[in-house]
């Protein structure tokens, strides 16, 4: 059914139609809808999940761990300050293998205090081994979330679906909220191997010494990469039932590109906008998509750039001291390929900036007229 | 592509106007965008609602500076702030006011001025306290009118889905407010 809704309340839908069991969340602005709806729809019986209020966002994750550890399907959602608390719990959460599904509201870290997006939250969670999806609209929020359930689930580690504050979670916009005998097709119950049991007792998560942690690790590494297999099959299948393909990565134009845009969240989306009047000025400029940071798609990123002549990335974020994380992670991936294109390393939009078209534009225009890149950081639109 | 810019201030129901005009041109089948002015919103100060509407997907999703359209809640806001701040010319500014058009000679130049007392309409139908009537449903069957960006039908289904309380009155009153705006035929 089509409905017009804030992208805080097609996290909500999306956990509801997963059929999550155990729900504990503590409010932050800009999530609290998400949390406001979640709670409505446990009291009113629309759907059948425990709510538990928690005192923190620490215990929210906890929550969580603990009711994924007896084959609970658990969702939470949080945001910037809230998601930093929540750190050690996500670690938790890998560690122990629970395929917990969190919702995160892109704000920018305090102080000082905000409440506008960028993504240094969640990239700051970059190096647990929890996936991150990044949502361009609120129809993607929705069916991510049901597909981060079922990859999370089958590799048993976490997922974040991250939505940018205002731009998509106080944006109302048109919401396909699909047919629930269609998602149950889709999503099969939680059904872990290994549950915690009193009457079958097994430890989780206990002492483990050089000997299995190492290894324990390994298999972590193993799960995250078979993760990007199966999050291309997963979206190619929800493509097939519900109309709405997605991978690891999204392609816009880039056939004959020369020059290759790439972005993330919603200003890949306005990009959109800005590729299409590029090209009719005859610029052979095309957009590339990163949809999933973790695991990185660092094949497609190979295959896609090899032989382009230039790669413009446009960075919401800062790792202090180095630069733009998905450009870094970019030229990661590409350092060992021959015939690697020069990569322009932009950052913009910072603690909710404005990102427009014209803004975009001149970011690419910027691009084809110099020959290299002048600084591994080039700041777009600061006012000093 | 229309876009749309709502002044109120903080609990007369711009946002509530914008999703309620978005819900209702969304029912057609078009595409839409509804949002607030990014961040905190305080009672009685100027607040801002913004829609997008096309018959194609909207990928843009940055700010509107540039609106088509302008509606108007609260007629005090004129002196505190531009209202036409980026407007096209030739746009409409809706305002609700019991003043006609005419009186708006500042606004006349370069753009379309429409006037409907909403006010009034609301207090008739009890929509919100008598001290500050709720304004936002009436003022959207006046918009319909003037802009024929959605039809009369279409709107009162979009306001019966959006209100708390009062479907029918707030649907008379938008009928009200599109039979007595003010403005100058073409």
């Amino acid at each position: 059914m089509k409905q017009v809704i804030m992208g805080n309340h097609a996290l909500s839908f999306g956990a509801m139609i997963s059929r999550v069991q155990v729900i504990a969340a503590y409010p932050i602005t800009p999530q609290t809808q998400v949390v406001e709806l979640l709670s409505e729809l446990c009291a009113d019986k629309r759907l059948d999940a425990e709510f538990i209020k928690v005192e923190s966002e620490h215990s929210a994750m906890a929550a969580c761990c603990g009711a994924s550890a007896v084959g609970a399907r658990t969702f939470t959602a949080t945001s910037a300050q809230g998601l930093a608390l929540m750190h050690e719990m996500i670690h938790w959460a890998v560690g122990g293998r629970l395929p917990v599904v969190l919702g995160n509201i892109n704000r920018a870290m305090g102080p000082p205090w905000t409440i506008w997006t960028d993504q240094n939250d969640s990239l700051s969670q970059r190096d647990t081994g929890c996936l991150q999806f990044y949502a361009q609209s609120n129809q993607e929020v929705l069916d991510t979330v049901v597909q981060a359930f079922k990859v999370s689930e089958q590799i048993l580690l976490p997922s974040m679906v991250i939505l940018d504050a205002f731009a998509l979670s106080h944006t109302s916009e048109v919401v396909d909220v699909p047919d629930q005998k269609l998602v149950d097709e889709y999503l099969p119950p939680f059904n872990p191997r290994y549950i915690l049991d009193p009457k079958e007792p097994h430890t989780f998560g206990g002492l483990t010494g050089p000997d299995g942690y190492y290894e324990l690790r390994y298999k972590i590494e193993e799960a995250i990469q078979d993760s990007k297999r199966l999050i291309n099959e997963t979206g190619k299948e929800f493509g097939e039932l519900f109309g709405r393909e997605y991978g690891l990565v999204e392609k816009y134009k880039l056939d004959d590109a020369e020059i290759v845009l790439i972005a993330s969240s919603t200003i890949a989306s306005t990009a959109r906008v800005a590729i299409d009047e590029l090209q009719e000025e005859g610029k052979k400029v095309g957009l590339l998509r990163v949809r999933v940071f973790r695991p990185f798609p660092s094949e497609e990123i190979r295959e896609l750039l090899v032989n382009r002549k230039k790669v413009a990335v446009i960075d919401r974020n800062i790792s202090f001291g180095h630069g733009g994380i998905f450009a870094q992670e970019i030229k990661s991936a590409l350092y060992n390929c021959k015939d690697k294109p020069p990569i322009w390393g932009y950052i913009t939009g910072i603690g909710g900036r404005d990102v427009t078209v014209e803004h975009i534009k001149e970011i690419v225009n910027d691009t084809i007229k110099s020959e290299k890149p002048e600084q591994d950081i080039l700041w777009k639109g600061v006012k000093l | 592509m229309i876009e749309i810019r709502v002044h109120g201030r903080g609990g007369q129901g711009a946002v509530v106007a914008s999703k309620a005009l978005a819900i209702a041109v969304a029912s057609e089948g078009r595409y839409v965008q509804s949002f607030p002015e990014f961040g905190v919103e305080r009672r009685g100060a100027p607040v801002y609602a913004f829609t997008r509407i096309d018959d194609k997907e909207i990928y843009v999703r940055s700010k509107i500076y540039n609106p088509d359209h302008v509606v108007v809640l609260d007629p005090t806001l004129i002196e505190a702030i531009d209202v036409t701040e980026g407007l096209h010319k030739g746009g409409w500014i809706l305002i609700n006011t019991t003043k006609k058009p005419g009186d708006f000679q500042e606004f006349c130049k370069d753009f379309r001025v429409a006037t409907v007392d909403a006010y009034n309409i609301a207090i008739k139908y009890k929509l919100g306290p008598k001290a500050s009537p709720i304004v936002n449903t009436a003022i959207l069957g006046a918009f319909s009118k003037i802009s024929g960006v959605v039809s009369l039908d279409v709107l009162l289904k979009g306001i019966k889905e959006i209100v708390p309380i009062k479907p029918e009155e707030n649907a008379q009153a938008a009928t009200e407010a599109y039979n007595s705006v003010n403005f100058k035929e073409e």
